[in-house]
């Protein structure tokens, strides 16, 4: 890209390359998604190869929306907000550019080593282990240059989202390690060194984190920039920040047994897991909180600003996601949706809802401003807008087809006759959710349309601002 | 059960956490205004953006003890590493503490006490005159689905190694008693190899030889040739006309009812390997009652009605 746009203070460089990677990967990662949910309704769409069936292409998806699309947008803002609240450039441009081509490296990596079937089997961390090796060397790189980017800040303290940020790598890179300790067998093949409940705890120790550090700490991160930004109003509360902060991540750790309730892991690290889960709603609700009430005073800009709709409705999916989430973690609610669609709707009303929406918000804003404009200077506001109902109507169309069948199967499943036998079979159970599914692609169509509309505003954003770079250079 | 250093040490960081949490709401809301919303703020700002001083929302913090609270009352109950937790359960008729197993067993017992009038009633008619009971063979092919069908197929038509249940071909015999025998201890179905004894081409010709039994097309030639060993090898179990003798289990060769197969090559293979089929025994796993219902179920299908 041409050095036109770079900044004389900040490194807008890496900012603008993730930034850019975000929109692509997020494209990529949601049509593989409407994909697999179309291979769910229609199973002939498996076309009975190996490579393009729902079990390899499952956890490409999981992997690219969450790691490539989610990972990218974490890396743009979070190395453009600790320089702008830090007023300093980064630690290291060379750290910098090492994280962003080798996040990248990972990323094609494991989009040709899934669908080939190499997998370590563990549901987030399927990657084998030369990626995980490559995984860790660029996310220390990423944790030294953010920390070391605060230790030579120019402001005399560490603004909130900085916080949230340095918490999520943090806990990441240790999560991230300890479930991957595996014994390579070969290049493409290793196994887990910890063994049955042990490893099924680990697993979703990792995997619980994966959402409450990846994809909650770190996004609060970016709605703790963007949202006061985009109202131009201060953040409502800093006492709040401390407290839900501070419970955040030293609760969520605990909550990852919730994912194991009625098994064989002991009643006791099932029930602290409840009890844990269910004290996350307050510490949770604290972000939804101060970004909400953030916008005290400006709710009148909601009528003419696209971007902060985004922001605004994703603070709502967050908050209602944080709520569905600690009511399903209660052992007799868990007994109903557990193994159902309601666990992909829960799932997803954060990660489309909530993950993505931010994050889109974030990328409105940021992406004039990387190409030379000011913020949320996009080719085109009427589209952001248009992008905005696909990407709500999308998300509302998906998550309610899946509390439908969650609900639905968790009750055919528990249905009994006077005879005490089941009244249905597993697979009637599935006949049943058909219709769900339907309307479950339809929603993920809408939220790729709005994705391939975006990717389109940035490409007519960034030859905008080329050519107005290229005159102003005349 | 834990050590009861790793016992103490799990109540001591959950209980920790809790009562950490309920200290942080404590200390920061420490000096806190008391009006509602302010406009002061903390003095700084980064990169323009200002945070306010404003107090914990009263609704909030509520909510946050009430979490905690709430917390504290579930492991009281429930019991966390070696304390047990006051909850009782009811297994057995006695009340103990509560655990998941212990949980499920009164579930279990609790269910089973329900429908166990209905299967008394079922167990107290004969097999036969179940048979003709519809609410029973509902029953019966409900059962049948959940738990048979997987090797019979849920049309109980079977596949290969799996008996049809409906063509009126018994191995093991098609009395209503024999029936519920079956289920009850299982069946161990042994046809022993005869590679060895018989030889590459006294396989080939038995081959032929039990395709002549029931009228398929052979080469009678081979077929005469392997007569006699059949009379010595065979005729034991198998019988000297090749009906079958139910008593062990050995099928009749004259039907054109194939359990493995008719083929040449299928016929070649059971001769050569020989075949092991196991009817696993339900009694232990369904109880009396249930095979009961099931047997009814079972010799329904194959009376004419």
């Amino acid at each position: 890209m041409s050095t036109a746009f770079d900044h004389p203070e900040y490194n807008y460089k890496v900012v603008r390359q993730f930034a850019i990677m975000t929109v692509v990967w997020g494209v990529v990662g949601m049509a593989v998604g409407v994909l697999i949910a179309a291979q769910l309704a229609w199973p002939q769409l498996n076309f009975d190869t190996p490579w393009f069936s729902f079990g390899r292409l499952r956890p490409l998806h999981t992997n690219a929306v969450i790691f490539a699309f989610g990972g990218c947008a974490l890396f743009a803002t979070s190395y453009y907000i600790v320089q702008r609240t830090c007023h300093t450039r980064l630690f290291s441009d060379t750290l910098a550019s090492f994280t962003f081509w080798g996040w990248q490296a990972v990323i094609v990596a494991a989009a040709i080593t899934l669908p080939m079937g190499m997998t370590s089997t563990k549901e987030y961390a399927e990657l084998e282990w030369p990626i995980d090796i490559l995984v860790t060397l660029v996310w220390v790189s990423y944790v030294v240059n953010f920390l070391g980017t605060l230790a030579i800040r120019k402001e005399s303290h560490i603004y909130v989202a900085n916080w949230f940020f340095a918490a999520f790598m943090i806990m990441i890179a240790i999560l991230y390690v300890g479930n991957n300790l595996a014994v390579p067998v070969s290049l493409t093949k290793s196994y887990s060194v910890w063994a049955g409940t042990v490893d099924a705890m680990i697993q979703w120790w990792w995997g619980h984190n994966a959402v409450g550090f990846f994809l909650t700490a770190g996004f609060l991160g970016i709605m703790y920039y963007f949202v006061p930004k985009q109202a131009g109003r201060p953040v409502y509360s800093y006492r709040l920040s401390i407290v839900h902060f501070w419970a955040l991540i030293s609760i969520y750790v605990w909550a990852g047994a919730h994912h194991l309730h009625y098994s064989a892991l002991p009643d006791w690290a099932q029930t602290s897991g409840m009890v844990m889960s269910l004290i996350l709603l307050a510490p949770s609700w604290g972000g939804m909180i101060n970004g909400m009430m953030t916008l005290s005073g400006a709710w009148h800009k909601l009528r003419t600003d696209p971007i902060l709709r985004f922001l605004v409705v994703s603070l709502s999916f967050y908050g209602m996601s944080t709520f569905e989430g600690p009511m399903m973690s209660i052992k007799t609610v868990n007994a109903l949706s557990h193994n159902t669609d309601w666990t992909i709707g829960h799932v997803h009303s954060g990660a489309l809802g909530w993950v993505a929406m931010v994050s889109i918000g974030a990328l409105y804003h940021l992406i004039p401003i990387m190409f030379g404009r000011k913020a949320g200077e996009m080719w085109s506001i009427g589209l952001i807008n248009l992008h905005f109902w696909l990407a709500t109507i999308g998300t509302v169309l998906y998550i309610a087809a899946m509390w439908v069948n969650g609900i639905m199967q968790g009750l055919m499943w528990r249905a009994v006759n006077e005879d005490g036998s089941l009244k249905y079979s597993f697979v009637e159970s599935v006949e049943a959710s058909h219709g769900g599914y339907v309307v479950r692609v339809l929603g993920g169509a809408f939220f790729l349309t709005g994705m391939l509309i975006m990717l389109f505003n940035v490409y007519m954003t960034t030859r905008d601002a080329k050519k107005e770079a290229a005159v102003a250079a005349a | 059960m834990l050590s009861s250093f790793w016992s103490f040490w799990v109540q001591a960081i959950v209980i920790g956490s809790m009562i950490g949490c309920g200290l942080l709401i404590l200390y920061t809301s420490k000096g806190q205004r008391k009006d509602e919303t302010t406009d002061q703020t903390t003095g700084h700002s980064y990169d323009g953006i200002e945070e306010l001083d404003n107090p914990l929302p009263r609704w909030w913090v509520f909510m946050f003890w009430g979490t905690i609270v709430y917390g504290f009352g579930y492991l009281l109950v429930y019991g966390l590493a070696n304390f047990d937790g006051i909850g009782k359960v009811t297994v057995d008729g006695e009340e103990v503490t509560w655990t998941a197993t212990n949980q499920w067993k009164a579930e279990v017992q609790a269910f089973d006490e329900k429908v166990a009038p209905l299967y008394a009633e079922y167990l107290a008619t004969p097999v036969a005159e179940l048979a003709k009971n519809e609410a029973a063979l509902q029953t019966g092919q409900r059962l049948f689905k959940s738990y048979c069908a997987v090797c019979h197929g849920s049309n109980a038509m079977g596949a290969q190694g799996f008996p049809n249940l409906t063509d009126h071909d018994w191995l093991y015999g098609g009395e209503a008693d024999t029936i519920k025998q079956t289920i009850m201890y299982g069946r161990q179905g042994a046809m022993p190899a005869w590679g060895a004894a018989l030889g590459d081409e006294g396989v080939k010709d038995m081959a032929q030889y039990v395709r002549s039994l029931s009228g398929l097309e052979h080469d009678a030639e081979a077929a005469e040739k392997a007569a006699p060993k059949y009379q010595q090898l065979c005729v034991a179990c198998h019988g000297a006309e090749g009906k079958g003798m139910q008593l062990v289990g050995a099928p009749n060769l004259t039907d054109e009812i194939w359990l493995y197969g008719g083929s040449t090559k299928q016929i070649e293979t059971t001769l050569r390997y020989g075949r092991a089929g196991k009817m696993p025994a339900q009694a232990e796993i369904l109880g009396e009652e249930k095979v009961h219902v099931l047997s009814a179920y079972v010799y329904s299908l194959s009376q004419d009605k």
